[in-house]
């Protein structure tokens, strides 16, 4: 190995490894502060590494706010979001690009462009629409959106496009009906598809804020930023347990997003070897 | 006559499909839609009951957007934005196409910290405003410690109308970052390597390759980046309301706060609503601005 080449590499670890730091620090600082007490929070000089650790701060966490509950409302919102999501878009995609009916591109332009009107234009009105239907502080009111995502048919439709035609007409051929075919044939192909609009829509879907803070106003139908912010406003400098409920609203979703990673690779992997 | 009917059988087979998102969009796009328009005609007060009648009743014509227009703090509000934007897209745009940089290159450890600079964008923006706010105290917080090692005494970040903005810029830089370097990545990913072979065989520097190759070749993913980071400038929000709600004193008031406080504060539901038209025809415009400039600094490949 040459000078030159050595230098290559410090640099380039120096400079991964100062971003990394950035990047870490404000968590770092999220982590320690959780682990501290209250009397530890504002001592001079700031203790790096809490002196005392204790965990007090996580129970009380839960005992502040009903916050096992509040994941629990997460996790079944944002898995509920993410199905209807995947197959009301699937669906929408399919009769798009392999169903032949009267409008289908007028009506599809329709859908683009209603992605350009910003979600503060409708915010009021569908507040209002959701008063009327009885849904405030029910969990339809934050799951049922996901039945009209654009961005999802989008993707979806560029997905089939790609497709042949000619596994269609073989289906038709063997007699299966468009329920069949859209199940058995056009789904399995979209799957790498798929898996990508559940990881965006599962993380949008998690970590969305102002609509559910219109919608769930009662404290058992929260979900975890909905938690937070509340503990927030009623413990707002009680940081060490807003740092405890920071760090415990982050794991699921860095755990969906590594399993995730690590499946997608995978997948590349076998797709090889079967192509 | 029975093609025509066979025609007819296939087009009603897509009835079933296309149901759910069809009154998905009826009900949550095109009917709040419509409504919104109305509304933004009226000075309806949210808590009359609502129906035609009553929006008749209330009507206003034009005022509320006569209103906004004609008062200061539309112009002030749209000045916050611009200043968020002056400080953010430099500094976003610099951090993720070094990530992106660095990234691109196969070395032991790359996929860690990929994972690493994709953390902040995982988290939540209310989780990350709370773990911001914490930083940025200007006694207990981190950041003013770490100055002070350095011999700077650091500003009161969030209670200062100076620095609350540039706080709540360093905030986003930090949580965005990640998000535009890896769509910057597939970018460079996605460039010919023949490009680089040729610019080697030319006797091309690492620099020159850079500015004269990579850049250009990147200036695609670069239009998509920052059309996405200005769309999502505008409709800044959340970081705001839980690290200032707006203030101190107003400085750091941006458009959807606004909407959300005349609509859910004060509930002036119409004037909310041309609020948020006047946010609408802001982005639109500077998309289109952006759609057509866009022929003179990118390159398709083609």
């Amino acid at each position: 190995m040459n000078r030159k080449k050595i230098w290559g590499s410090v640099g380039y670890y120096f400079l991964t490894t100062l971003i990394a730091v950035i990047v870490m620090i404000p968590f770092f600082w999220m982590i320690s502060t959780s682990l501290k007490s209250k009397g530890a929070l504002m001592a001079m000089p700031i203790q790096w590494i809490p002196k005392e650790p204790t965990t007090k701060a996580y129970s009380q966490v839960f005992t502040m706010f009903p916050f096992l509950k509040a994941a629990g409302n997460s996790l079944f919102i944002t898995f509920t979001y993410t199905l209807i999501t995947v197959i009301s878009a699937s669906m929408a995609a399919f009769a798009f690009t392999k169903i032949k009916f009267p409008f289908s591109e007028k009506l599809f332009k329709v859908y683009l462009a209603s992605m350009m009107i910003p979600t503060q234009v409708t915010l009021i009105p569908l507040f209002i629409i959701m008063n009327k239907l009885q849904l405030i502080n029910k969990y339809p009111s934050v799951i049922l959106p996901s039945l009209f995502r654009v961005f999802g048919i989008f993707l979806l439709v560029q997905n089939m496009r790609s497709l042949p035609d000619d596994f269609i007409e073989a289906a038709k051929i063997d007699g299966a009906n468009l329920f069949r075919i859209y199940r058995k044939v056009i789904l399995p192909l979209c799957m790498p598809t798929i898996a990508t609009l559940c990881i965006t829509t599962f993380m949008d879907c998690w970590n969305d804020y102002l609509w559910p803070l219109l919608m769930l106003t009662d404290k058992n139908k929260m979900t975890l930023t909905l938690a937070l912010n509340s503990l927030n406003g009623q413990y707002g400098t009680a940081y060490n347990v807003l740092m405890a409920g920071s760090l415990l609203s982050m794991i699921p979703i860095i755990l969906v997003y590594i399993i995730a990673q690590t499946q997608s690779k995978k997948g590349s992997i076998e797709g090889g070897v079967k192509g | 006559m029975k093609n025509k009917g066979k025609k007819k059988r296939e087009a009603l087979g897509a009835v079933p499909f296309m149901l759910p998102s069809f009154l998905g969009m009826i009900v949550f796009s095109l009917l709040p839609i419509v409504v919104s328009i109305i509304m933004s005609f009226t000075d309806w007060d949210g808590l009359e009951k609502l129906n035609l009648n009553t929006l008749v009743s209330h009507f206003v014509g034009l005022d509320n957007y006569a209103q906004i227009l004609g008062g200061k703090e539309f112009w002030a509000v749209l000045g916050h934005t611009c200043y968020y934007i002056v400080l953010y897209i430099p500094l976003v745009f610099i951090a993720s196409l070094a990530i992106a940089t660095l990234l691109n290159k196969a070395r032991r450890g790359v996929s860690v910290f990929r994972v690493m600079y994709y953390i902040p964008v995982l988290t939540s923006w209310v989780a990350a405003s709370l773990i911001w706010k914490w930083v940025l105290s200007p006694q207990y917080g981190i950041l003013n410690q770490l100055l002070a090692v350095i011999g700077i005494t650091g500003p009161n970040w969030l209670t200062s109308e100076v620095w609350a903005m540039p706080a709540i810029v360093l905030a986003s830089v930090w949580k965005d970052m990640g998000f535009f370097g890896l769509f910057l990545l597939s970018g460079l990913q996605s460039i010919d390597k023949t490009f680089y072979e040729a610019a080697k065989v030319d006797g091309a520097g690492r620099i020159r390759t850079f500015f004269q190759i990579t850049i250009p070749l990147l200036t695609p993913s670069i239009f998509f980046c920052l059309v996405m980071a200005l769309i999502n400038a505008f409709q800044l929000f959340p970081q705001v309301m839980i690290m200032t709600e707006g203030g101190p004193n107003g400085a750091t008031q941006v458009m959807v706060e606004r909407i959300y406080t005349y609509g859910f504060s004060y509930f002036r539901m119409g004037y909310a609503a041309a609020f948020s038209w006047l946010l609408f025809i802001i982005i639109f415009a500077l998309t289109s601005v952006q759609l057509k400039l866009q022929k003179g600094w990118v390159h398709y490949e083609s």
